[in-house]
């Protein structure tokens, strides 16, 4: 059993390989089958840990009240390039994670667990195949479990996009036009959760609610995992306790100890200033900045850099990933990435790139089947607000040192040709 | 139609996946649909009474005339939001599931 006000949650036990069932068991007790699992999770208050922060019982109930068949999908797809959370926790705990699943599969009642991981990351594949392997000799009754691997894209880690995959080998979103819409496997309902969150789940299942409530905060309790990348010495992952102020979780990551800003969420994310870094780690804390935790994602940009290069190049291959199954995406996004590509180069023809800028982000704001546009969308308005000084100089033509620079701190990964991209 | 719907409102959807900016929608229901740049329609979310009737019949030709079937007038009913529309997934459950 782990003491309930002590860290590392997640990652007890994480060795350098991962942990075997035998060694798990050790590290948490054997899963014994609470009887009022349902009870405990809402009592518990999980938010799911993928990035919409939407309740997970609330999830469970939708999923349980279908008839028929049921899936529970785990989501380790980690769209965001700069995320390393899913595939750090089935390296080190993949037994966690599957308890989750099961315990998940019990409560909504289903037959089969489907776990996603992107075939990009052979090794995390590889753990899972292993985990998977394990508990097949151990346990013959209980839901089936499958690994899936998809190709890694931006928006095929997005939940539809995933039952897509699952269901018609294609990773691109569907439209949902009612909401809460249930998503389908065939005709089979589909639960799907992050990894992270069904790891939470494996501990709620077996401490309970209050255990997993001794961390926190009161609205969004428990631990979270971060990904700290961006100018930092140490680029880690690391387990937080919400709520800790974001300058202590960026000295353990030995960050630039002043920052212009900080990239939250990931690049659908937005931008929080070097001013408010005291900010508490937790949603109900950085939604009065209009931030969010999201997919636990912290990329600290140094005072050298220039805002403007660093959302440039974020923005050009946020709009490279687009499914562009909708126009307002698959024209909306590269006109955007232009008009940042004009503020850059400054000159007279930057101011009314800004204007349009803004004018556009309002046009393509909701009209996707999925959110992806509009994560864009909070992006490029993030970029303008936090980095205005830099917008400001693009504009008077005094194109700052951070643009001419070859270096960067965002870490996007290089352009495929459009004819490259696979999406099954 | 000649009906006069008192209660209720409708909304006019699209579906951004099938919808090619064919802009059909925009000459057909000229006061609910507007274009933007790249010739995708830009419809208000916000539910029109089903009582403007003039409103109603415009949306339906919009509906109608869409190449793409892209379009569809959503019933609004009091208390609820979007209306659940019956779905293949609700009919009758399959026998055993299928395999991933």
């Amino acid at each position: 059993m782990i003491e309930a006000r002590s860290l590392p949650r997640l990652f007890a036990g994480a060795g350098t390989r991962p942990a075997t069932l035998a060694e798990h068991e050790v590290t948490f007790q054997p899963a014994a089958a609470r009887r009022a699992l349902l009870e405990e999770l809402e009592a518990s208050g999980l938010v799911g840990r993928g990035g919409a922060g939407f309740p997970t019982v609330r999830k469970v109930q939708l999923i349980k009240a279908q008839r028929g068949h049921k899936y529970v999908v785990v989501n380790a797809m980690e769209g965001e390039p700069a995320a390393h959370k899913d595939h750090r926790l089935l390296s080190t705990n993949p037994h966690l994670v599957l308890d989750g699943a099961e315990m998940l599969a019990q409560m909504v009642g289903a037959s089969r667990i489907a776990v996603c991981v992107a075939r990009d990351n052979p090794t995390v594949v590889n753990h899972v195949e292993r985990a998977i392997h394990e508990r097949e000799r151990r346990n013959l009754r209980g839901p089936a479990i499958d690994l899936h691997t998809p190709p890694w894209r931006y928006v095929a880690g997005e939940e539809s996009a995933l039952v897509h995959w699952l269901d018609d080998n294609e990773s691109l979103p569907q439209y949902r036009p009612t909401k809460p819409h249930v998503l389908r496997i065939g005709r089979g309902a589909a639960l799907v959760d992050n990894a992270e969150t069904c790891a939470n789940v494996g501990l709620i299942g077996r401490y309970g609610a209050d255990w997993f409530r001794a961390l926190g905060t009161a609205q969004h309790p428990g631990s979270t995992v971060v990904s700290v990348t961006g100018a930092v010495t140490r680029p880690s992952v690391l387990e937080v306790n919400l709520g800790t102020p974001v300058a202590t979780i960026l000295a353990t990551a030995g960050a630039d100890p002043d920052p212009q800003a900080v990239l939250l969420g990931g690049f659908g994310g937005a931008w929080l200033r070097g001013e408010d870094l005291a900010t508490p780690y937790c949603n109900e804390a950085l939604a009065t900045l209009g931030l969010s935790v999201g997919a636990g994602i912290i990329a600290v940009v140094p005072r050298t850099a220039c805002g403007v290069a660093e959302a440039h190049r974020v923005v050009r291959w946020m709009a490279h990933e687009s499914a562009r199954q909708c126009g307002p995406c698959a024209f909306g996004l590269p006109a955007l990435a232009d008009d940042l590509a004009q503020v850059l180069r400054g000159g007279p023809d930057a101011v009314a790139a800004v204007a349009r800028l803004r004018e556009r982000c309002g046009v393509i704001e909701g009209r996707g089947a999925c959110r992806h546009p509009d994560g864009v969308v909070r992006f490029v308005r993030s970029s303008l607000e936090v980095f205005r000084r830099d917008v400001d100089d693009h504009l008077r033509g005094a194109v700052c040192a951070g643009a001419r620079s070859t270096q960067h701190y965002l870490t996007v990964p290089a352009l495929e040709h459009e004819e490259d991209l696979v999406w099954e | 139609m000649g009906v006069i719907r008192r209660h209720g409102s409708f909304v006019l959807q699209v579906n951004p996946i099938l919808c090619d900016g064919f802009g059909h929608c925009a000459e057909l229901a000229p006061d609910l649909v507007h274009l933007d740049e790249w010739g995708y329609p830009i419809i208000s979310p916000d539910p029109l009474p089903l009582a403007d009737v003039g409103a109603y019949e415009s949306a339906r030709y919009a509906e109608r005339g869409c190449p793409r079937q892209a379009l569809h007038v959503a019933k609004v009913h009091e208390g609820g939001a979007g209306t659940p529309a019956p779905r293949a997934g609700d009919g009758p459950v399959s026998r055993s599931p299928r395999p991933l």
